[in-house]
């Protein structure tokens, strides 16, 4: 069957803008969640974010598309562009139906949306900005994204909240089997402005803290909610004979293994199913046909919520059962704050770094781990070691559940 | 694996303006009415456009429960209910536990603006009617983050009936409903699910999508004449009238529906979609893209071109959609598209954005079901350079074997879907 590579990252994320610099953050262990700087969220209950405060939209977006378009769509034109220069991929230099855009959304272009809001609400109707109609809603970045690189191939936006990076990816897989040979996936998020963090703070799973140092704490003693954070990555995923025979740069690796279940449970109390979760990363290996020794480490969801990380645990454990060794379970993001659909994009470009550098990066911001992640390895300090499979699982406030498999390319067709 | 499995609709649930079950919905579109009217959610007096089609429904007495309504935003109750109605319809036991293998049961469901609705409710109470930039959530629901983001709809769904296999929402805009079912569609091919629970919503009738397509004048300011207002197709078209609504197919393998000898509607014979890569509101006028997914879903499905009986159009009734796709159409099928009707049901119905696309298949199955092609209503001045059969105000019996149905949405998206008859895939 088709195999289906990643050739080319993009990343606009706290860590960096780019993926070498997100890559050293990373390596480095350095804290990129701050007080938010954009305005006074202390009344949300939340103060710590994280933010991307060296991206310079006029280094990557036009003016003139500028002004039509929302900064989530500016962090996906940015990581766009970076993810086809890093594969050395012009999609004008081949067949337009060749390419595709399947950029996985979350809430859509906030920022905008609730100033067009502001002007209809305080001015009236005709304040509306005709931008209003192609900035706001969820397509807009897989849209101009396709037109400013002129991809005519099938084109998707799928919205699973924080899964939605492995879930657009999985899809970009299946797209590249049925014949597409490049496609454009992964997804970022923009969701600091205040109506949108609003909307979060009423989940009570943000973390109140004041300092970086005491906030988000995944799978850590004193975890006490996440820290909401902006950006992801693009990632360009090619037919891996494409990307042989075109002299792909480099193939950072094979998407060897994706599965999705959802909780399904009870929406006026939902928590976290363990065991739907596990499904997930179960069936993602039997897709790689890897079981769990097979696997060198984990990029986990890591919610820094003490229940979700508890029952993620746990899913792990299920997942992993049978391992000769516990299961070496990162997650970076404690570095960064959660990016909802960018954050689950962001940990597969971290996982593929990892393969190439044999680098098992450290959980983020941990002090002292949790005694709910008995059991599992976590990576308190980063491992040089080769890796050649990583899982990366990943969950969307509702219960959805994904996982993906990565494993190096061995450089053969089929 | 990647294919190789077929899939058929078994189950078909709908709420639409005018006809908010199916078989309401069915017999307005064979009776030809609309049901576009000034609209009367809100005071649209200082509006462009101040008419829609809006859905006349109580959740309530559809089965929603008080918590579900409190929860959810008004597309995802129309999700629900379309789903019920679609699930009965099937005969699938999704109850009990045992009539399904509830692990391969998925959910895809299609949403352009997700929650807008309520989002835009829920802001002017927290933003003190748009005075606050830094809104306070104090004055907003406890579903604030519920809404923020529309897969809230599809876990709704995939709790509904327990379907623990992959769920999500298409938001491609207005494909986004034929491309939730082809997302589906491919799901089953692909061996991911057996049952998908496959269909869109959405609720736009609020002031700030109806203020975003004034702004480009997108949508018909015929005020006056409400009723007549969505003309696809004819010369004095003016615009989209604004729609609401959604529904679900319940998608099934076909092995899975021959074993408890389910009812079929017809078979997905194929899916494509592709993107113009040009403008994220304009077309070109030659339907080059358009043409291209349509042709992938018929070769997909191994359908000749001359063998295709009716086109669902997209018929949004905008002066450049039209012709757009009737080259499209032209460009694909050749002399069969002078042969065969092309016809907009968004002339009774209106343009319901990503929800369309799943209601204009299940009229597409309801179609083959009655042997009736539904017309295109209010269509007594044709355009010249829209020279196809789109059946004017009165529907037509006909025996339907294979229909395509099409969808173009802002982003430069064009989707095609076709559906064959059990009979005609036997013959083929």
């Amino acid at each position: 069957m088709t195999r289906a590579v990643v050739t080319g990252l993009g990343v606009v994320a706290p860590s960096g803008v780019g993926a070498e610099e997100h890559w050293a953050c990373v390596r480095a262990g350095e804290v990129r969640v701050t007080p938010l700087s954009t305005f006074d969220s202390s009344s949300y209950g939340v103060t710590l974010a994280g933010q991307v405060p060296g991206f310079t939209p006029d280094e990557h977006v036009e003016p003139r598309l500028q002004v039509q378009t929302d900064r989530w769509t500016w962090m996906s034109l940015a990581a766009t562009a970076m993810a086809l220069a890093d594969a050395s991929y012009d999609p004008a230099e081949h067949d337009p139906y060749a390419t595709s855009v399947a950029l996985a959304a979350s809430s859509g272009g906030n920022e905008f949306g609730q100033r067009e809001m502001t002007g209809l609400y305080g001015r009236g109707p005709q304040a509306v900005t005709a931008y209003q109609s192609i900035a706001w809603f969820y397509a807009a970045s897989t849209g101009q994204a396709s037109i400013k690189h002129g991809t005519k191939g099938p084109a998707s936006v799928l919205v699973t909240e924080g899964a939605g990076g492995l879930d657009s990816l999985g899809h970009a897989r299946r797209v590249v089997r049925r014949g597409t040979p490049t496609v454009l996936a992964g997804g970022t998020e923009a969701s600091l402005s205040p109506y949108a963090l609003a909307c979060q703070s009423v989940g009570r799973q943000l973390t109140a803290a004041l300092t970086p140092g005491e906030g988000y704490k995944p799978f850590d003693a004193a975890a006490n909610g996440y820290a909401p954070g902006e950006g992801g990555a693009v990632l360009v995923v090619e037919d891996a004979e494409q990307a042989l025979e075109r002299g792909a740069p480099q193939v950072y690796g094979e998407i060897a293994g994706y599965a999705a279940t959802h909780d399904a449970a009870s929406p006026s109390d939902p928590l976290s199913d363990p065991a739907q979760y596990a499904r997930a990363m179960r069936r993602a290996m039997d897709d790689a046909g890897v079981g769990p020794d097979d696997v060198d480490f984990v990029i986990a969801d890591a919610a820094g919520v003490p229940a979700l990380d508890a029952s993620e645990a746990e899913a792990l454990r299920t997942a992993f059962a049978g391992r000769r060794a516990p299961v070496p379970v990162s997650a970076p993001q404690g570095l960064v704050g959660r990016l909802s659909v960018g954050g689950s994009a962001l940990a597969v470009a971290t996982a593929l770094l990892a393969i190439r550098d044999g680098v098992v990066p450290a959980v983020g911001n941990l002090d002292e781990p949790s005694a709910a992640a008995h059991g599992l390895d976590l990576v308190t300090t980063a491992r040089e070691q080769p890796v050649g499979t990583v899982l990366v699982a990943a969950r969307g406030l509702g219960g959805f559940n994904s996982a993906m498999v990565l494993r190096r390319f061995d450089g053969t067709r089929a | 694996m990647i294919g190789g499995r077929r899939v058929v609709v078994t189950g078909v649930g709908v709420v639409a303006p005018g006809g908010p079950t199916r078989d309401s919905f069915w017999q307005l579109l064979v009776d030809g009415r609309t049901a576009t009217r000034p609209i009367s959610f809100f005071d649209a007096s200082r509006f462009r456009s101040r008419i829609a089609a809006e859905v006349d429904i109580d959740f309530s007495a559809r089965g929603l429960s008080t918590h579900e309504i409190a929860r959810t935003d008004r597309f995802t109750r129309f999700a629900m209910v379309a789903a019920d109605e679609a699930v009965a319809d099937s005969g699938l036991d999704l109850t009990s536990g045992t009539g399904v293998d509830h692990d391969r049961l998925a959910v895809s469901l299609g949403s352009a603006v997700g929650a807008t609705m309520r989002l835009e409710d829920e802001y002017v109470q927290v933003s003190d009617s748009g005075k606050d930039w830094v809104v306070d959530p104090a004055y907003g629901t406890r579903f604030l983050d519920r809404v923020l983001i529309p897969s809230s709809g599809a876990s709704e769904l995939a709790a509904r009936f327990h379907a623990h296999g992959p769920a999500s929402v298409m938001s491609t805009g207005c494909t986004s409903g034929l491309d939730a079912v082809g997302y589906g569609f491919q799901l089953v091919e692909d061996g991911d699910a057996d049952v998908v629970i496959a269909g869109a919503a959405d609720a736009p009738i609020s002031p700030i999508s109806v203020a975003c397509f004034d702004a480009i004048r997108a949508t018909s300011a015929r005020n006056d004449e409400a009723a007549t207002a969505s003309r696809p197709f004819d010369a004095t078209r003016d615009g989209f009238v604004m729609g609401e609504g959604g529904a679900v197919l319940v998608l099934e393998e076909y092995e899975h529906a021959k074993a408890r000898g389910a009812h079929v509607y017809c078979e997905v014979s194929g899916f494509a979609n592709r993107c113009n890569a040009f403008h994220m509101t304009g077309l070109r006028p030659d339907g080059t893209e358009m043409s291209r997914a349509i042709d992938a879903a018929l070769a997909q499905g191994r359908i000749d071109p001359g063998a295709v009986d009716y086109v669902n159009a997209h018929g949004s009734g905008t002066k450049q959609n039209d012709r757009h796709e009737t080259a499209a159409v032209k460009r694909s099928l050749g002399q069969r598209a002078y042969e065969i009707p092309m016809t907009s049901i968004k002339s009774m119905v209106g343009h319901s954005l990503g929800a369309i696309g799943s209601i204009e298949l299940a009229a597409c199955a309801l179609a083959m079901e009655f042997g009736v092609v539904p017309p295109t209503a209010n269509l007594e001045n044709p355009d010249p350079e829209c020279d196809l059969d789109y059946v004017p105000k009165t529907a037509r019996d006909q025996r339907i074997d294979v229909a395509v149905s099409v969808g173009s949405g802002f982003g430069g998206f064009q989707s095609a879907v076709a559906l064959s008859s059990l009979s005609a895939k036997e013959a083929s």
